[in-house]
């Protein structure tokens, strides 16, 4: 009984930080129609700079709990600086090529962000532990756990809303909706394409830093999670079918409790399960289990 | 004008063996690996051919080189040859078993599911005990065709040889299948599959068939490789291996058999110096100059010298 509560717990944080990480990639494809490798490095960028400037705001004595504050605004500040200069200085010269091309493009991407990295930050690891401990703890039969867990799954939910409300409600989102199923028309009636693209990316880059700076007080922070985690990424999205906000929702949940239950029952099979789940999905649904109608991605 | 290819990879492989002896070790390991990492990149270039990009090659990579060096600890058996043998084996199985599915990917599908396959095989690996986990283990050849290793005088030398034999086979098969009126085929399933299909052509199956072939080339780069570094790990299957394999697919293009190992030579001649010199901007190299490739020659580094070549000849 304890076990099976702790896999569902388990399942559930492993869920919402998976749902965390993948939004942004969901997000961009959709829209953009580009499967971005860099959303690894952004991520890692998220991170770096969650470590540095949180640990710094403590170290200078400041209220812990502004933590939260300052991690909130390194994701906003990684967005927001490398988003634009991203999507405005090379992605936007790429669009209408390929998608396997502009795969390529943002690996190129990749390994430059992983070096920019590893110049600013050097190779030795940050820890950034503080902030997982300072909410406490609850308890549920016999298991303690961290609240900052449950932040993971607030956080997740939080986003998953406000992205459905954005797309759905906002006169902004159906813009959005409109180029998603037809940019050339989408643009014949005055909507202006380059500022869609540009948005989404700077939200999906936030996303992406977001999940980094989230995943920071859980790891240490060194060359290398960019890469590890991108692969998660892709896994998520691609189960949930590319572009797909509630399939990355459902994807997560089943990778997430499929992922607790190996670490749980066989610890050997962990990264394997992973996989696994892809492939078995991909080979009953090839595009995923969200792709229903080609046209109504997001 | 005559086709001279098969010239130029034999007049190639002649002039290795010889420069083999007097090049200093570091030359000499160099042209190995470079000749290992070709060997795989020539059949990413058939993948190419048919507008498939795999991001999972690293899978035949690393079941090549594990096929390779499990023999001896499970089996007892560490003979080259059987080495080899078993490495073409096992890849040809897996490839052939998995191609019944990846055959029907194309595009961003293709290079994800064949990524999440590679990665399977990172998560056991590097979870095996028996197989020292993430730190991999150390391979061993004792006998060439029965005569022991120890027995030749440079036994380094030798295995350089075999490298440059399989590299040379693999790149003259290769090249008599891509003139050939199937190999002709992949491009032509590039440009429009509908079309091949009213022609009469059975594209899945071609496909099915080039995977199996390309993934059989990864297994043998794989295995020569086990056999030359001595040492082998799960890292072989992570997704960066495979993005290795992109990277260099990319700068050299799919315009010739010779391309391939141009462009693994020049891609680890960059890695050795930057090794030695800038640890830490050499990955932003590769991504500079892979964006330079894919801005202004999307036909790899090949289209250049196909253009010089043209040129001289006019």
């Amino acid at each position: 009984m304890d076990s099976l509560l702790a896999i569902l717990i388990d399942g559930l944080v492993y869920s919402s930080w998976l749902f965390i990480i993948a939004v942004g990639l969901t997000l961009i494809y959709g829209v953009m129609k580009i499967l971005n490798i860099a959303h690894g490095s952004l991520y890692s960028l998220g991170a770096y700079t969650a470590a540095s400037l949180t640990g710094l705001w403590l170290s200078l004595g400041y209220a812990p709990m502004g933590s939260f504050l300052v991690m909130l605004l390194s994701a906003v500040l990684v967005g927001a600086v490398f988003g634009p200069i991203i999507e405005r200085g090379l992605l936007r010269f790429m669009y209408g090529r390929d998608e396997i091309v502009l795969v390529l493009v943002t690996y190129a991407l990749f390994l430059i962000l992983e070096d920019v990295i590893k110049i600013v930050w050097g190779v030795n690891p940050y820890f950034l532990y503080q902030p997982y401990s300072l909410l406490g703890s609850f308890e549920i039969l016999n298991l303690t756990y961290p609240n900052y867990n449950l932040l993971l799954c607030i956080v997740a939910i939080i986003i998953g809303l406000v992205l459905t409300w954005l797309l759905q409600k906002t006169k902004q989102g159906k813009i959005l909706i409109a180029v998603i199923h037809d940019r050339e028309m989408a643009s014949a009636q005055g909507v202006h394409v380059g500022k869609v693209y540009f948005l989404t990316f700077t939200l999906g880059a936030t996303l992406a830093a977001l999940g980094g700076v989230l995943t920071a007080p859980m790891i240490s922070v060194q060359p290398g999670i960019g890469a590890e985690t991108i692969v998660l990424a892709f896994a998520v999205v691609v189960i949930g079918g590319l572009g797909s906000l509630p399939g990355a929702a459902l994807a997560a949940i089943m990778v997430g409790l499929v992922r607790a239950s190996a670490v749980h029952l066989v610890p050997d099979l962990d990264l394997f399960s992973v996989y696994l789940v892809m492939a078995t999905v991909l080979i009953f649904r090839p595009k995923g289990l969200f792709v229903t109608q080609e046209q109504r991605k997001i | 004008m005559k086709d001279q290819t098969y010239t130029y990879i034999t007049g190639a492989a002649i002039f290795l063996l010889f420069l083999g002896q007097v090049m200093p070790k570091w030359a000499v390991f160099l042209a190995t690996v470079s000749l290992c990492y070709g060997t795989i990149v020539l059949g990413m270039i058939l993948l190419v051919r048919n507008g498939l990009v795999s991001f999972g090659h690293g899978l035949y990579y690393c079941l090549g080189a594990y096929a390779a060096g499990t023999l001896r600890p499970f089996w007892g058996n560490s003979e080259l040859l059987v080495m080899l043998a078993a490495a073409i084996f096992l890849t040809a199985a897996v490839a052939f078993i998995l191609g019944f599915l990846l055959r029907k990917y194309r595009d961003i599908f293709f290079a994800m599911l064949s990524l999440a396959f590679s990665m399977i095989l990172y998560g056991l690996l590097s979870k095996n005990a028996a197989l020292g986990s993430t730190d991999g283990f150390n391979v061993y050849v004792d006998t060439i065709l029965g005569v022991p290793l120890t027995d030749f005088e440079d036994p380094r030398y030798v295995i350089f040889g075999i490298t440059i034999l399989g590299a040379w086979i693999s790149c003259m098969l290769m090249h008599r299948y891509l003139k050939s009126d199937k190999g002709k085929l992949a491009e032509a399933i590039r440009d429009n599959e509908l079309r091949v299909e009213y022609l009469g052509a059975n594209v899945s199956t071609i496909i099915h068939f080039n995977y199996v072939i390309s993934a059989v080339l990864a297994g043998i780069g794989g295995a020569l490789m086990a056999i030359s570094i001595g040492h082998i790990d799960p890292e072989m299957s992570y997704w960066t291996t495979s993005g290795e394999f992109v990277f260099i697919t990319i700068l050299a293009g799919s315009g010739s058999v010779i391309a391939p190992f141009l462009g693994a030579f020049i891609f680890e001649t960059i890695r050795s110096f930057a090794y030695e010199y800038s640890p830490n901007t050499w990955q932003m190299l590769l991504g500079i100059t892979m964006l330079v490739v894919i801005v202004f020659l999307p036909n790899g580094l090949w289209s250049l010298f196909a253009k010089i070549h043209k040129k001289i000849n006019q």
